[in-house]
């Protein structure tokens, strides 16, 4: 599933459910203000808190470039990948960490948290994602090879396709 | 690679606009931004020099509609043409499914085209992705300028396979809703090809 070419990375409601449950559970305890897990390519997985005035979608997809560059720089100088990054700003604060070398786990919190209670929340927080991940990896593997992959494209016809430009 | 989100019933893309520095990727985007409505887009991010070179890249969210029930999304890159960002136009290759190569029509661009679109092949080996295999589509830029070669010339060296190909001006925005659309219907295509397979 992880691997190209032109595999898709599937999400079922099941997993989204005990991912939300997870991060949700993180938000709290560490006090923080928003939470997003985003794919390494920069597709939005799930998120929660005060995301209302946020265009996530643009965050999404500027995490998954910061990471991807941050890990280039790794790569040069003989690491694996740099496993956290934080941007310490005026009010709001970044801890952006990396699950399972695929998810990327964004944490966003001021001054009623600490980089201390963020980092340690998140270390337990991406333990449970992690096995989240590895399930649905499981999962989807499984799909693909029993052929039960329901996707929801096998029947599209070129007139659903030409309607999208309609 | 798209992510199918059963969830929220979603389903994202990613389209890379790839070629040589100066041919438009940027500007293409800077058109499909400017005509599309607004409930259908999100904000354009274009991360530049002082200058308006790309720097990493720009990034356009585009929602198309709906098919069976799933919101489409396409997520469209640019990649920094200036041959020198290399490093950064291979991270942005990461998991995509499908390519816009974009030409710069005019003579002197030539070998900075053909350089640019092996490049683009290096690149994607190097990710385990094959060109061949790709949704991928090619586009003849800057046709309104004086000095272009001839399509037959472009077409013999650029693209000997035979993909669906465009003239257009990306200023004006001529041929770029079209070069949009051929590779997002290849792109669905695949995925229904995908889903028949499984």
């Amino acid at each position: 599933m992880l691997e190209p070419q032109n595999n898709s990375f599937v999400m079922y409601d099941e997993e989204f459910q005990r991912i939300s449950v997870v991060i949700e559970k993180l938000l709290r305890e560490s006090n923080s203000k928003v939470i997003f897990l985003v794919d390494k390519n920069g597709q939005l997985i799930a998120n929660c808190g005060e995301t209302e005035h946020l265009d996530t979608t643009s965050l999404a997809s500027l995490t998954a470039g910061n990471i991807a560059a941050t890990g280039g720089l790794a790569k040069l100088i003989g690491e694996k990948e740099f496993s956290i990054l934080f941007h310490e700003g005026e009010k709001d604060n970044i801890h952006i960490s990396i699950i399972a070398q695929r998810v990327i786990l964004v944490v966003i919190f001021d001054h009623r948290s600490s980089l201390g209670l963020v980092r340690l929340r998140v270390k337990k927080a991406s333990d449970e994602l992690a096995g989240i991940f590895e399930d649905l990896a499981v999962k989807a593997a499984e799909m693909e090879k029993t052929g039960n992959v329901d996707s929801p494209f096998a029947e599209i016809t070129d007139d659903d396709i030409d309607n999208l430009f309609s | 690679m798209s992510f199918i989100n059963y969830a929220s019933r979603e389903i994202n893309c990613k389209i890379v606009y790839y070629g040589p520095g100066l041919c438009g990727k940027t500007t293409n985007l800077q058109f499909v931004y400017q005509k599309t409505a607004p409930d259908a887009k999100g904000k354009m991010i274009s991360l530049a020099t002082e200058t308006e070179r790309t720097l990493f890249f720009d990034f356009l969210p585009l929602a198309l509609g709906e098919i069976r029930g799933f919101k489409t999304r396409f997520h469209l890159y640019t990649v920094p043409g200036q041959v020198f960002y290399d490093a950064s136009r291979k991270l942005i290759l990461k998991g995509v499914d499908g390519v816009v190569f974009v030409a710069d029509s005019q003579e002197v661009r030539l070998d900075a085209n053909i350089e640019s679109l092996e490049n683009l092949k290096d690149n994607l080996e190097e990710q385990g992705y094959q060109l061949e295999k790709l949704p991928f589509v090619i586009q003849y830029n800057k046709q309104d300028l004086p000095n272009c070669t001839p399509i037959e010339e472009l077409r013999e060296l650029l693209n000997p396979d035979g993909v669906t190909e465009f003239t257009a001006c990306a200023q004006t925005g001529e041929g770029v809703f079209e070069t949009l659309k051929a590779v997002a219907k290849l792109i669905l295509l695949e995925l229904k090809k995908g889903g028949a397979a499984g």
